[in-house]
């Protein structure tokens, strides 16, 4: 370690607090979920539980959280095919309009999302429209997967810079064909990358709210629902709790992503510490 | 060399290989067959629908119905350009964007350094896990949450109760300190990930030739360190700059987010006139972070 | 080297070019408003009985609402088989854009609303034979310019109130009955950073009211009709007020609940249904209708002339002039409703006769909303009003 005892303890404790806020509030929203009262007061005066049960039997929660999960999949779905694709080209050729393609794949995500919900809602209103196509899950996908495209993107990238292209060509060399290579070789390669940036695509498009407000039209996803029950005094409390519900859930996902996808990461560094060692 | 026992089956004959021999010597073909999908989904629809956003700045709506107007007019820009409050607007948001980004950044960085250079494997794991865990929290809720926080009679009053001192929450302030709290993940991954990539032998070899922390921290690990910065700076002022929910439940002011927002339902082409002000300042950022490296980073 | 470049920029170029056409082409067939006026809407049925078939099989209706504006639901569904989803709207130009998009079925609308929707063609007129409790409806809200056109009906009415001022009884003393708390400097400074107001253009004409009283030289007399010196004088008054307002609440409801409850909000306009969550949660506070008059809101449901379940929204429309709906929404939202033989059924007896139901004066310095107009809609040529586009581009100056 190059870093001195007193840097460290500095490092230690700016950590400490950066924690601290990051997590602070969301216990408090832990704590409102059992909170008895409807209006958001503090402190709290008195606790229940009852808002769990209510927020289980309300229906508008079940069936916007199905339409999340449905439009969260496609999306990704999606976003998997058409990231790989395009990373693919990216990583394996050189042409012009290298640099153009990589600057378009990461607008939208760059782009603030009012722009693109604001873009996506007047054209699918004024040009599609007529053409007969309605606001509905359809339009939801289209917006999620738009931007879940550079996530994917990113993973893959990344790894197929890692993965030597030569393997492909040794493939091609003992008699496989395209799609042999890409099964046997390179799908194997890239599993894991595919499988990580699956996953944090599901997650984008699972929390997003700002552009979905302006594709959903009626229907509603689960942040959908819940900014349009945040406007009802009567419902609040369920919000919380869903709120809870997600944080809790989303432990198990994020915690296979990190470890599909750090292994480079972490193990490269255990590597490097142990090599350092043996040398000394 | 001996004979490996094949475990692949026989080369195929058949229209599937005929097409992989055709690919295979033809890389062009190859290559568009690749981006063809991608480049129609991205240049076509999303693409497609900015080149309508930036076809409706030029129109008008009739002051009436609220119906567009297919008629080629400056009025929109004139409009944002000579109106003051667009621009009061505009320096606003992209001063909050600004201060919420170095907040992001001073605020990552203690924690990405300890989770990338002093931190055991499995504490990292962990790290990593909890800094991810809160982007799943519901940005709606975490926003609401800080409404109870920074009310009147919310936590951050109660806890400065005793000292007498009284905190107006509901004020840019306040926003300021949301936004860093809700874009603050974007920020520490990626400054996680570049410390991370540096050779401990770097700052080793740093220190051997008489560096001491501070030294070794300005001279090697933050230049090697800013494209990471960069890039996750990105984020937070891209996201920071089009937000139109947060504002409304925190602040009273306007922002570039909350003006586009209360105008496109019956002015679309000035919302749309005035949402190519933040599609230039983000084209801007983008290109001196692509000239910084951060693409690399992200 | 060059030239592939140039190459791969024009294609992209000319994919946009080609786009930007497709686009203004297919965007020609826009902006006609239908000039018909036929309640006939695509897949409604041409009788009661067929009505009731379809909207089984439609089985949804999508509403865009003022909050707390959709009661009995769950009995609605189990009647008719047609699930209700709705939308809160923000504001009158939220709703109409929301009803804009073809996503929903119909809506609650005001008056600034429902002007601009019937010109448009943007809702269908409706065939009273359907609805069963039209007759029950109070004649004096029937065939008004804000529900009706060329003699049609164009929805059905559902209630009306006003704004009304709310302030908290331990911060503001209790007999104050004008507005004057809310404009006047001194007023201003006092409760500086702790007035709520309405986030929308709409409330220009508040201030405009306000002028009515206290400046007659100005020549006020609509609200929503204003020369440009009228206006000018309004908007000049709203930016003096603009330093001390704390919160401007965007229809959000539970936004100005919250912060008068916290005390961080203890004077501003209203809606009934906060006063009425308020006191449910036990906070102090007390609604009052100025001596100026108010400004206030009749809102009328209507069906959209692109609806995709026509059938089912007929049915809710009919459900909601029911007067079982009538009491429930009345009392919740603390309007009065249109069907007097809902007073029979509210759980407070009084409650017609609170919220003046049947008093038709006690409306007449209710100022409904409307919209403004640039032939200031009246029947005189040489009177020039400030529009609406204009009201909302003052409203963002206003907000700053």
């Amino acid at each position: 370690m190059v870093e001195s005892p007193l840097t460290r303890f500095f490092v230690r404790l700016g950590a400490g607090v950066t924690l601290f806020f990051i997590y602070f509030p969301l216990v408090v929203i832990a704590l409102y979920a059992f909170n008895e009262q409807v209006t958001q007061q503090w402190p709290i005066q008195d606790w229940s539980t009852k808002w769990f049960s209510v927020a289980f039997h309300n229906e508008s929660v079940r069936a916007a959280l199905k339409n999340s999960v449905i439009a969260g999949l496609v999306a990704t779905a999606v976003a998997l095919v058409l990231g790989t694709l395009a990373s693919l080209a990216i990583a394996r050729y050189r042409f012009f309009g290298r640099e153009a393609v990589t600057f378009v794949v990461i607008l939208p995500i760059a782009l603030p999302g009012i722009v693109t919900g604001l873009a996506l809602q007047g054209t699918i209103e004024d040009v599609l429209g007529p053409l007969g196509v309605r606001f509905g899950l359809a339009t939801i996908v289209i917006g999620h997967a738009t931007f879940c495209v550079v996530v994917v993107y990113n993973n893959v990238l990344a790894r197929l810079r890692r993965t030597a292209g030569n393997l492909d060509e040794a493939s091609a060399d003992l008699g496989a064909d395209s799609w042999q290579t890409f099964r046997y070789v390179m799908f194997p390669q890239m599993r894991t990358a595919l499988l990580a940036g699956g996953l944090l695509a599901f997650a984008l498009s699972f929390d997003e709210i700002i552009v979905t407000i302006f594709t959903a039209g009626a229907i509603q996803t689960l942040p959908i629902w819940m900014y349009a029950t945040l406007f009802r005094p009567t419902e609040l409390p369920i919000v919380n709790v869903v709120a809870l519900f997600m944080i809790l859930l989303s432990i198990i996902p994020v915690y296979f992503a990190q470890k599909l996808a750090g292994d480079t990461g972490v193990a490269g560094r255990e590597a490097e510490r142990k090599a350092g060692r043996a040398r000394r | 060399m001996t004979s490996v026992a094949m475990s692949e089956p026989p080369p195929r004959q058949g229209p599937g290989r005929r097409l992989s021999t055709f690919l295979y010597r033809h890389p062009r073909v190859r290559l568009w067959a690749l981006l063809a999908v991608p480049a129609l989904w991205l240049g076509g629809v999303y693409l497609g629908s900015l080149a309508y956003l930036l076809l409706a700045s030029f129109w008008t709506a009739d002051p009436f119905t609220a119906q567009l107007v297919h008629e080629f007019t400056l009025d929109n820009f004139r409009r944002i350009i000579e109106t003051p409050v667009y621009r009061d607007v505009a320096w606003r948001t992209v001063k909050m964007a600004a201060l919420v980004t170095v907040a992001c950044a001073v605020l990552a960085f203690p924690l990405a350094y300890y989770m990338a250079r002093i931190a055991s494997t499995r504490m990292r794991n962990l790290l990593v896990v909890a800094v991810l865990m809160p982007l799943w929290g519901s940005y709606l809720v975490k926003a609401y949450a800080w409404r109870t926080i920074l009310s009147g009679e919310g936590v951050i009053n109660w806890a400065l109760g005793p000292f007498g001192v009284e905190f107006d929450g509901y004020s840019n302030t306040g926003l300021w300190l949301v936004f860093t709290y809700l874009w603050l993940p974007y920020m520490v991954l990626p400054v996680y990930a570049g410390l991370e990539r540096i050779p401990s032998s770097l700052l080793e070899a740093s220190s051997d030739l008489g560096g001491r922390s501070i030294r070794t921290f300005f001279s090697v690990t933050l230049p090697l360190v800013f494209p990471a910065v960069v890039a996750g700076s990105i984020f937070t002022f891209s996201l920071t700059l089009g937000d139109y929910i947060a504002p409304g439940l925190i602040s009273s002011d306007q922002f570039i987010g909350t003006v586009i927002y209360r105008e496109y339902g019956t002015a679309l082409p000035v919302a749309a006139a005035y949402a190519l002000v933040p599609i230039a300042i983000i084209v801007a950022y983008l290109l001196v972070a692509r000239r910084l490296k951060a693409f690399e980073s992200l | 080297m060059r030239r592939n470049r140039l190459a791969v920029w024009g294609a992209f170029a000319l994919l946009i070019g080609a786009l930007s056409l497709v686009a203004a082409g297919c965007g020609g067939g826009d902006d006609e408003g239908s000039g018909s006026a036929s309640t006939e809407i695509e897949g409604l049925g041409a009788n009661l009985d067929e009505i009731k078939a379809n909207a089984k099989t439609e089985g949804q209706v999508n509403l865009v609402i003022w909050p707390g504006y959709a009661v009995l639901t769950d009995e609605f569904t189990a009647a008719t088989g047609c699930k209700v989803s709705t939308k809160d709207g923000a504001s009158s130009d939220d709703m109409i854009s929301l009803l804009q998009s073809g996503a929903y079925d119909g809506g609650s609308f005001s008056g600034n609303a429902t002007v601009r929707l019937m010109a448009n063609g943007d809702v269908a007129p409706i065939d009273t034979e359907f609805i069963s409790n039209w007759d029950d409806i109070q004649e004096g809200i029937k065939n008004q310019d804000y529900n009706s056109r060329d003699g049609q009906a164009y929805g059905v009415p559902h209630g009306r109130g006003p704004n009304y001022l709310m302030f908290r009884t331990d911060q503001v003393p209790e007999g104050t009955d004008s507005w004057n708390v809310i404009w006047d400097d001194d007023q201003l400074a006092k409760y500086k950073g702790k007035i709520s107001i309405y986030d929308d253009s709409i409330f220009i004409a508040d201030a405009a009211l306000y002028l009515k009283a206290t400046q007659p030289d100005l020549g006020i007399d609509n609200p929503y009709q204003l020369t440009q010196e009228q206006f000018d004088a309004a908007v000049e008054l709203l930016k003096k007020q603009a330093p001390s307002v704390g919160e401007y609440w965007p229809g959000d409801v539970a936004k100005q609940i919250q912060s008068y409850t916290n005390g961080d909000s203890v004077v501003g306009t209203t809606w009934p249904y906060q006063y009425v969550e308020l006191q449910k949660a036990n906070v102090p506070v007390a609604i009052v209708k100025p001596k100026e008059g108010t400004t206030g809101w009749s809102d009328t449901w209507m069906v959209s002339s692109k609806a995709e379940h026509p059938n089912c929204m007929y049915l809710w429309m009919d459900h909601m002039a029911s007067p079982e709906a009538q009491a429930a929404v009345a009392e919740a939202f603390g309007e009065a409703p249109v069907n007097i033989k809902a007073c029979d059924l509210t759980k407070d007896k009084s409650h017609c006769d609170t919220y003046h139901a049947d008093d038709e004066a006690w409306w007449d310095d209710v100022y409904y909303w409307t919209t403004p107009q640039a032939d200031c809609a009246d029947d005189d040529d040489s009177t020039s009003c400030v529009t609406q586009a204009d009201w909302q581009a003052a409203w963002t100056e206003i907000r700053s």
